[in-house]
């Protein structure tokens, strides 16, 4: 198959529905589904019934704007998301009314004005197609452009040529760390080994992140398109996706989307007729957070307990089962199909010097717009916060966002002007992580903030090494006197030497990144500590 | 003429280890080179003949010119490596993990069969620890003498997995296991059965012989009996090895 061909099929595929002129998305995504979306969209389907033809509701992924749900939007058949009327906290009894407003003015009461800074201010890459395609339809996906950048990679490109658009791009890691994409796959396509893995990471198990989960819910066949383009470009033909199984809609999604890319040979052997085949396998994790981490990720496909080991060797040189094994993020795998098909210059013009392209934050906590947006890297996190995410509510005062989950820190209200990418963060003494982001407000108390965050690390520990399994105990113990205010300042120091110890011991990132939680309250709130000292 | 000689594929590579220069073979770990040249590095979880844990940490190493410590059992030597073994920074976070092992699980030495043939209470005058500055948790752990010959006690194991390799990789039985998280983590038998009903216990009991600590010890013994005797796992591993 060439990229005529594919084109070819994509205008079959926007010809079977050729009469629809408008649509009437419902987001069935699990924020949305679990505010009570399906009995929406039924409803709306029920009313709709034969009468407007060239109107059709569709199930799609998520729009953004979570707190918000159930979101229908009604648009042009190719409207983007900006472009259409959103209606917000939507019931199965407004089902008669939006109908009925198809063909005149919108429904004002259930507006969500889309010129407001969250919908305008943002730039999607990696979720272009969510909240405007059904993620269950294979055709859909087609339709808009999806698998060329794979026929393109295939037909058109050298896996050298595919790497150097990828190391072009500055395309860095969406995991966390950060390390640059480009890099990690030329090491892997270097190894020489008969048999070489894809790994997609989609663990998430970050507290208030919901990044990867929405992206699978929204666009899967973006994430195996990406999946399969890396495969090409290293030289695998064998694929995982580790996923929870707290996630169910998004696996039962992926496997659809699996099935059916495979079905129509763009999965399995022999894929656009080229000599490249890949088979793609999902793995479910019983939701550890350790298991996030690379070598503990491994070992739990091989069937071992969920630890990890120490890395050198890094899996691009030994991962599964010894073998060379790429292992990538959710969203690191969706930014490939669109450098693939704008090339890696374009996306390297977007972003700052050092972090290139856009990034996904779940915005949680105190801050009136919850939900998912997509920003450039280099957004300042005043733009994030107080125009994008609409500020805090109730008329209270900003206090603090946290960043990078457990392995992050608080970002205080002086610093709120700068710009957000993996190194400006990290001078802050946090880091970007996956990109969850809470936002506290003036009555948050940052001793609790740390407790909490301790105790998430002290009962994900995984138990192997001594520093992260006890040391995160005794810490989350002095948390928990000072937060009572018990604690003597003799603890407080003991505090701060182990955090130390525990940060330079730890076997694996999440005891190496523990402490950060502990070090950044305390780097910009230590009042608050002095104040809870027992013996002050 | 003598036939072409046979180039081995390893390399020899030099470095320096607190000040010496030492040459070790590339497929070499930090810690075997230590140990070659009588040079003391702290560990628990490592044991000549079992596979690499690096678990206890106590073998960290400071490497020039990176921040990051290496463990010295799970690190490979490189070319040029300048490797310092004992800096007052490695002290104090020895010190440390130590303090944290007792406080973990109930360790009292005076009513321990194992008291004076420790390797952690050994570890403990080693690296200076007078006292223990973090509360003990104490938990408390059951104990397991459902075996006729040994006994198990969780308030004395420190999670070194010595038992749970030595019973998988030498013995062959994969006896032991581990079961739960963080400090809640339980060496186990079989599906966490008691060890008297274990189907798959050969009695052998290298498993006691390695463990570092009281947890696991013949029953019966008083303490001056309780000496273990780890001699035969170097002797083992290489016949494994060889076979
Ligand atoms: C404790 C821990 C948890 C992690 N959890 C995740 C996760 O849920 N998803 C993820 O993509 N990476 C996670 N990571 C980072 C991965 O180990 C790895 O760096 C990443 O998947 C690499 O992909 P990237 O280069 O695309 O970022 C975690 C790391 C640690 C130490
Ligand atoms: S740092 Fe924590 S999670 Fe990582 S290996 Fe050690 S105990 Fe396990
Ligand atoms: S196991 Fe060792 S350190 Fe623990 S109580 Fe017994 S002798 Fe003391
Ligand atoms: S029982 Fe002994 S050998 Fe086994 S893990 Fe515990 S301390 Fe180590
Ligand atoms: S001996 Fe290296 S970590 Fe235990």
């Amino acid at each position: 198959m060439n990229l005529d061909d594919l084109a070819d099929l994509a205008e079959q595929y926007r010809a079977i529905d050729a009469n629809v002129e408008r649509e009437v998305r419902v987001c069935m995504a699990a924020s949305c589904q679990s505010s009570g979306a399906a009995p929406v969209r039924d409803a709306l389907v029920a009313g709709l019934g034969e009468s407007q033809p060239s109107c059709k509701v569709k199930g799609v992924g998520c729009m953004g704007l979570c707190s918000a749900g159930p979101l229908v939007s009604i648009a042009d058949r190719d409207g983007s998301l900006e472009e259409s009327t959103i209606y917000r906290d939507v019931t199965a009894d407004d089902a008669a009314d939006i109908i009925a407003s198809l063909d005149g003015p919108p429904v004002e009461r259930l507006r969500c004005p889309t010129d407001q800074p969250f919908f305008a201010r943002q730039q999607k890459i990696v979720l272009e197609n969510a909240g405007i395609i059904d993620p269950d339809s294979f055709k859909g996906y087609v339709a808009v452009g999806g698998y060329s950048a794979l026929i393109r990679a295939l037909s058109e490109m050298t896996p050298a040529d595919v790497l150097r658009e990828v190391t072009d791009s500055g395309l860095r890691g969406r995991g966390g760390g950060g390390y640059p994409t480009g890099l990690k796959w030329s090491t892997v396509a270097k190894m020489p080994a008969t048999q070489k893995y894809v790994i997609c990471n989609a663990d998430e198990g970050d507290p208030g992140a919901f990044m990867d989960r929405a992206i699978l819910e929204s666009d899967p066949h973006r994430v195996i398109e990406g999946m399969a383009i890396a495969a090409y470009a290293i030289g695998a033909n064998k694929a995982y996706v580790y996923v929870r199984a707290e996630y169910p809609l998004a696996v039962e999604r992926l496997q659809t989307a699996i099935r059916k890319a495979k079905r129509s040979g763009f999965l399995g052997n022999k894929i656009g007729d080229t000599q490249f085949s890949l088979e793609v396998e999902i793995r479910l994790g019983a939701g550890a957070f350790v298991c996030g981490e690379e070598t503990a990720l491994m070992a739990s496909i091989e069937g071992l307990r969920g630890q990890p080991r120490p890395r050198p060797p890094y899996p691009a040189e030994s991962g599964l089962w010894g073998y060379p094994t790429l292992i990538n993020n959710v969203e690191t795998f969706a930014n490939i199909a669109p450098i693939v098909r704008e090339g890696g210059d374009w996306f390297a013009s977007i972003g700052t010097e050092r972090s290139k392209g856009t990034k996904v934050f779940a915005l949680a906590g105190t801050i009136t717009n919850t939900g998912l947006i997509e920003v450039p890297m280099g957004t300042s996190l005043r733009d994030i916060i107080e125009v994008i995410g609409g500020g805090i509510p109730g008329g209270k005062a900003f206090k603090a966002v946290q960043t990078g989950g457990p392995s992050g820190g608080c970002i205080p209200a002086q610093h709120l002007d700068i710009a957000v990418d993996y190194d400006s963060l990290k001078t802050l003494g946090t880091m970007m992580g996956s990109g969850g982001m809470i936002v506290m407000d003036e009555t948050s108390s940052m001793v609790d903030v740390a407790r909490y965050f301790m105790e998430f690390c002290m009962t994900e520990s995984c138990g192997k090494c001594v520093p992260c399994r006890t040391g995160t105990q005794q810490m989350h113990g002095i948390l928990d006197r000072l937060a009572k205010s018990q604690a003597t300042r003799a603890e407080l120091a003991l505090l701060e030497e182990l955090c130390e110890v525990v940060q330079a011991t730890s076997l694996c990132g999440l005891g190496q990144t523990a402490p950060n939680p502990v070090l950044s309250t305390m780097r910009y709130f230590r009042d608050e500590y002095e104040a809870k000292l027992g013996d002050a | 003429m003598p036939p072409p000689a046979k180039q081995p594929n390893v390399r020899v590579v030099t470095l320096t280890i607190d000040g010496r220069d030492l040459s070790a073979r590339a497929d070499e770990t930090i810690i075997e080179v230590c140990r070659e040249n009588q040079i003391p590095i702290p560990s628990l979880c490592y044991l000549e003949g079992l596979s690499v844990w690096g678990a206890c940490r106590l073998c960290l190493v400071e490497l020039a010119g990176q921040g990051r410590l290496l463990a010295a059992c799970s690190t490979r030597v490189t070319e040029g490596m300048q490797i310092q073994t004992n800096t007052e920074k490695l002290q104090r976070y020895r010190r440390t993990i130590v303090e944290l092992l007792f406080a973990e699980r109930n360790h009292v030495c005076s009513v321990c069969v194992s008291n004076g043939h420790c390797e952690l209470q050994h570890m403990a005058q080693k690296c200076g620890v007078d006292h223990v500055r973090v509360p003990y948790r104490q938990a408390s752990y059951p104990v397991d003498s459902s075996h006729e010959m040994f006994r198990l006690d969780h308030d004395r194991c420190i999670l070194c997995t010595r038992c749970v390799r030595v019973c998988d990789e030498i013995e062959g039985a994969h006896t032991w296991d581990v079961m739960g998280r963080g400090s809640d983590c339980r060496v186990i038998t079989d599906m966490a059965q008691p060890w008297g009903e274990s189907d798959t216990c050969t009695s052998c009991g290298k498993c006691v012989q390695v463990c570092p600590t009281g947890a696991l010890v013949k029953q019966g013994t008083s303490v001056g009996e309780m000496v273990k005797d780890q001699h035969f796992l170097p002797i083992l591993a290489r016949r494994r090895l060889a076979q």
